[in-house]
């Protein structure tokens, strides 16, 4: 898993230069309770944008 | 009584018409013209071209919506505006064709005080040979544009899938087919929903996925890029893009303007003057929109279209069409009233405006060709532009002629953005991204001229729940059920 993303890189191909999450931030991204705050905070942030928006 | 006419039912135009339809109430008429029987949340057709929902989860007939929200619906295509009359009577009009069963083709002439296009885009598939026909179910690739298009591609997409399970390896293509294109983010959105499903088939190892855009670099999406915070950095698109693709390997072809599709490959050429080929086994590719193509006519008779209308066939508003190059562009040059200058009784919202330029930098080939997105105006900047457009007749109506028109532009307004990547509630990720404003406006905010502590996006559930939500409470909107002028456009 830590290698994930990495295996793809190719050297000095299209992808050589970005970044590849590692096993935390992969995670992370399907961790429920650190989800769930997320979804909070986005809601949150996207509700502002909304209401600055009108 | 006065008459506002809105022709389109889409984003823009339904969300123009019902809110004029609550604010003027029974004493003044709404009228919607649109060709289209049924109501489609677009965002949510890529679900469809994938086989994770129905047609019939994404539309809904629009007749019963009108008609309990006191709307007069036409099912017709409008084909001209007379916004002096004729020679018999001043008052304007349109006329539109009925698209009914049964009534196709009849012509009628539909007088108005008031008129908003909001026609939204035709599918311009035509500009780039054989990326499809007039339908845009073309012979050799498929599209996500309408729900019956999504349909097609998913009865595509699971045909390239049994082969794979049966050993032929299948070569995807995904992305823009012409120069001139908008839309990356839903072509963005499928790319990673097909790569999700062939995961889930068990056939991913079989597949090689490839992206093609117009866009000079990944991660453009046609607002020229933007920088989000992450990690306490404010990071390119071009990152978190090329991120993704990585991290899914999928490789990409950027810089491109698809100029010939055959069957089973495409011809393109690059911003380097350099011309290839890319073969496959299916492909989506995203058409270049453009105008519908109304005439306008004045009360001589005399064809008024390029007064009204921009060449590329949206309707000219408030906006500063005399940029110029790229080094004079301003946030101002952007429309914010969205009313006719030549007829302060008209405006044109959504797909429908004229935008001033682009908002990518714009970008040619060595042999001429321009290379570059143009700019994107769906989804929520389409909805608060109809909205905004609306509140405006409507004062007009019962304030007066004078009364002074609601704003909206896109360099003052914000979009949110979730693209999904999968259905399930706890095995699909989504990026999740704000940007704020649309347009950039480098005088307010210099160097990445959007203001950072509102341009944001993670990938992650989060974002997936919020897509589920969005899909269900905006069509519970468009739908006009309880509480639906509490929901944000």
């Amino acid at each position: 898993m830590s290698k994930y993303g990495e295996k793809n890189i190719r050297a000095y191909g299209n992808n050589f230069t970005t970044m590849t999450p590692g096993p935390v931030a992969k995670w992370l991204r399907t961790c429920l309770i650190f989800q769930a705050i997320r979804f909070v905070i986005i809601n949150i942030k996207m509700l502002v944008v909304v209401s600055k928006s009108h | 009584m006065a008459r506002l006419v809105v022709l389109g039912g889409g984003v823009s135009g339904h969300t123009a018409a019902t809110f004029a339809a609550e604010w003027l109430g029974s004493a003044h008429e709404v009228v919607v013209v649109t060709p289209n029987a049924k109501w489609n949340w677009i965002p949510s057709n890529i679900w469809v071209g994938v086989g994770q929902m129905t047609k019939e989860e994404v539309t809904f007939d629009l007749a019963p919506v009108y008609a309990k929200a006191g709307i007069i619906y036409h099912q017709a295509k409008a084909l001209g505006i007379h916004p002096e009359g004729n020679e018999t009577s001043d008052k304007p009009y349109v006329v539109v064709e009925s698209t009914e069963a049964g009534k196709a083709g009849q012509i009628e002439n539909i007088e108005y005080d008031y008129l908003i296009n909001a026609t939204g885009p035709k599918l311009n598939f035509a500009a780039t040979p054989g990326l499809g026909d007039a339908n845009g179910l073309g012979e050799f690739t498929v599209s996500v544009c309408t729900a019956d298009h999504a349909v097609h591609a998913n009865e595509e997409l699971h045909k390239c899938i049994e082969k794979m399970k049966k050993g032929e390896r299948q070569k995807f293509l995904i992305g823009t087919g012409h120069g001139m294109c908008t839309c990356q983010g839903a072509a963005f959105e499928y790319i990673f929903n097909i790569e999700h499903e062939l995961n889930k088939a068990g056939v991913r190892d079989m597949a090689d996925i490839k992206w093609i855009s117009n866009e000079s670099f990944l991660g453009d999406f046609g607002v020229g890029g933007l920088h989000m915070k992450a990690m306490g950095f404010a990071v390119s698109s071009k990152i978190f893009a090329e991120s993704l693709f990585a991290e899914r390997n999928v490789d990409w072809i950027i810089g491109a303007h698809v100029n010939k599709v055959e069957k089973g490959k495409v011809h393109y050429e690059l911003l380097d003057g350099s011309m290839g080929e890319e073969e496959f086994d299916f492909s989506m590719l995203i058409p270049p929109f453009a105008g519908v193509g109304l005439k306008a006519i004045n009360k001589a008779g005399e064809d008024i279209t390029a007064t009204i209308f921009a060449p590329n066939g949206f309707m000219k508003v408030d906006a500063n069409y005399a940029a110029g190059a790229y080094e004079n562009w301003k946030a101002s040059d952007w429309p914010s009233t969205y009313q006719n200058p030549t007829y302060g009784n008209v405006f044109a919202c959504g797909i429908a405006f004229a935008p001033p330029h682009p908002i990518s930098k714009p970008m040619s080939s060595p042999n001429g060709t321009p290379i570059n997105p143009t700019p994107p105006r769906t989804g929520m900047p389409s909805g608060i532009m109809g909205k905004a457009v609306a509140h405006s007749v409507c004062d007009r109506i019962l304030k007066g002629p004078d009364a002074p028109l609601h704003e909206a532009s896109m360099a003052h307004m914000g979009a949110a953005c979730v693209a999904s990547a999968g259905k399930g509630l706890f095995t699909g990720t989504a990026a999740a991204m704000t940007i704020y404003p649309v347009v950039p406006d480098f005088e307010k905010y210099p160097g990445t001229g959007r203001d950072t502590e509102y341009t944001f996006g993670e990938i992650g559930l989060a974002g997936h729940w919020i897509k589920h939500i969005l899909h269900h409470l905006f069509i519970w909107k468009a739908k006009l059920k309880p509480g639906w002028t509490l929901i944000p456009e």
